[in-house]
């Protein structure tokens, strides 16, 4: 009780003292919760981006089978279906149709893919959100699309496709396969690609190497593969910006060193007194130690409520750019509020920790100097 | 009632230095409890450092210094300070309060440590500034006080712990001749209230001030003189 009690002396002292010299504490609160909002905006983001990713996923193919030709992914023969045979575990396969189109108006690049599920006419089409934004379109309107021998098609927007799954679907446009062969020149009997359902993931690596044997010149694609691939690529874009935001943490730790080690004359001078009348040396290191858990907490709370509401509640607008990475065609999409125990540990590690023991370290050598230093 | 007796007290700076310097040499001296007693000499003839050794501020290079039968000079830091707090209330020259807490605060500083209950805490606290008429002053701060209010907010927190001995350092270097009779008039009352006093000054208004009932001179870091006033 009488610990508490203590305790609570020593942060009553802290807080007043701290508002003594709201300047220096005030800005230097700023600048710490700055450093703190934007890393933790980054590892958020990041980690939100991974599990919506993961999420949309779920729902993918667990193999996509890709034919090669000369090392290079060419358009697969509709006869592989029947020559792979049956593979025990496999419950769907079917061939998928899709291409990349190039736009000049926006300049930008378009994923048109064949939708047999969706029962189009060979004149409609169903486009992805930031298409429709980019073009300025809604449905009912039409949009044109220029074919390989240079013929242009015109289509009539259908709908637009949900926009919870944008930040896969953002530059997605569905069409009937009549469509398809005649907007590309694909002819009949081939697939881009064909995918395969498996209902046990265990069994997915054993099927993969049977159809490598079984199919020589196809190369299958696995979801797990897909999903460490968009792991890997937002790894990386979160490490560019860490590195980008490395200058900004070095230049803090600087001027935390600064502010929280640099002892004014003042503060000396009240160690002192404190020591005078009946401080011992550990009430001084306690009371520091309390400054230093105020400060960093409290910066640290602020700056990840922002970067929290930043990141789910403004789409995380500043770093956007950087990690959804698409050219033109940006998505807009409300992320799904999810926070990561070890990532926040680790933030709180390297952002409260260091903070603190710079505070302790000079006020230690402050405070074994004798008390009677002020008397002289 | 604990007696302070001082037997070949020495202290001595950057021992071993080429700048070795002893500002308390061979001292030996008794202080009675219950009475006021004045370390007179002129700047450096070593007041304050003999009032910080016996004060546990600090500790003398050799020699010996009893608390009633307790040996003090070789203690630890640790067991020092908790003398210090318990046994000892301080009042500086320059009143050594911390400026932009007010006077409450100030005078509750030195039990913090201690930890008491608040409520009766903050009850002694004006208790005290009531004693020495500062009540109204509480909430000013105290860096807005007079030399006179702000040498008496220094007396109540010297008092908050409830100390046995009241040691003051020059308490009225700062002060006008009025305020320093005030002053004298206060340790007076503290006298009464049975508490040790033992004043460092080289200011006539104390030294010579009916209220001191003993004086020792120092003249280089030793004894020069002691004289007993008549009470």
């Amino acid at each position: 009780m009488s610990f508490i009690r203590r305790q609570r002396y020593l942060v009553d002292y802290i807080l007043s003292s701290m508002l003594r010299r709201k300047g220096k504490n005030f800005g230097l609160m700023l600048v710490y919760s700055l450093i703190v909002f934007m890393l933790a905006s980054v590892m958020l983001f990041t980690h939100a981006l991974k599990q919506e990713m993961g999420l949309l996923l779920q729902a993918s193919p667990e193999i996509i089978l890709q034919r090669m030709v000369a090392g290079r992914h060419d358009f697969i023969p509709e006869t592989y279906l029947e020559k792979m045979g049956r593979i025990r575990g496999v419950t769907e396969r079917k061939g998928r149709l899709w291409g990349y189109l190039y736009d000049p108006s926006v300049k930008a690049n378009y994923t048109l893919m064949v939708a047999e599920d969706q029962a189009l006419d060979a004149t409609e089409v169903i486009i992805g959100s930031a298409i429709a934004r980019a073009r300025g379109i809604v449905p009912g309107d039409y949009i044109t699309f220029r074919s390989f021998d240079g013929e242009s098609y015109s289509f009539q927007i259908k709908s637009l496709l949900d926009h919870e799954t944008e930040i896969v679907s953002a530059d997605l446009v569905l069409l009937n396969r009549k469509a398809y062969r005649a907007l590309f020149g694909v002819g009949e009997g081939v697939y881009t690609d064909i995918v395969l359902s498996v209902s046990n993931a265990r069994e997915v690596p054993k099927i993969a190497e049977k159809l490598v044997q079984r199919l020589p010149d196809t190369r299958p694609i696995l979801k797990q593969e897909v999903l460490r691939t968009y792991d890997a690529i937002f790894s990386w874009r979160q490490g560019i910006l860490f590195v980008l935001l490395a200058g900004a943490i070095m230049a803090f730790v600087i001027f935390a060193w600064d502010k929280a080690s640099g002892l004014s004359a003042e503060e000396k001078r009240e160690i002192g007194i404190l020591k005078s009348i009946g401080w011992e040396t550990s009430d001084v290191l306690h009371m520091k130690f309390w400054e230093g858990a105020v400060v960093s907490l409290l910066s640290f709370f602020i700056g990840y409520l922002f970067a929290y509401l930043h990141v789910f509640y403004a789409s995380a607008s500043l770093f956007e750019p950087v990690l959804k990475g698409w050219a033109v065609l940006y998505p807009q999409f409300q992320l799904i509020p999810s926070v990561d125990g070890l990532q926040v540990a680790t933030l709180f590690f390297f952002t409260v920790f260091p903070y603190v023991v710079a505070t302790i370290i000079p006020i230690w050598q402050v405070a074994i100097t004798d008390p009677d230093a002020v008397m002289r | 009632m604990n007696r302070i007796s001082l037997d070949n007290v020495t202290k001595v700076f950057n021992q071993g230095r080429p700048n070795e310097y002893a500002a308390i040499r061979g001292v030996s001296l008794t202080i009675e409890p219950n009475k006021v007693t004045c370390l007179k000499g002129p700047s450096g003839s070593g007041k304050s450092t003999l009032l910080s050794m016996i004060g546990c501020l600090s500790r003398p290079s050799s020699g010996r210094i009893h608390l009633g039968d307790q040996m003090i000079s070789g203690l630890p830091e640790r067991f020092l300070t908790d003398i210090r707090r318990h046994t000892f209330g301080f009042i500086f020259q320059q009143f050594n309060l911390i400026a932009g807490l007010s006077v409450i605060e100030n005078v509750i500083l030195p039990a913090y440590p201690l930890a008491p209950d608040h409520q009766s805490l903050m009850m002694r606290a004006h208790e005290l500034l009531a004693r020495f008429e500062l009540d109204h002053k509480a909430d000013s701060q105290v860096q807005w006080l007079s030399g006179g209010e702000a040498q008496r907010a220094a007396i109540c927190r010297a008092l908050i712990n409830n100390p046995q001995i009241l040691i003051a350092d020059e308490p009225t270097a700062n002060l006008d001749t009025k305020l320093s009779h005030a002053f004298m008039g206060q340790m007076s009352q503290l006298r009464k209230l049975g508490k040790t006093v033992l004043i460092t000054s080289h200011d006539p208004v104390v030294f010579d001030s009916p209220v001191v009932d003993s004086v020792v001179e120092l003249l280089d870091g030793s004894v020069f003189l002691g004289e007993e006033h008549a009470a």
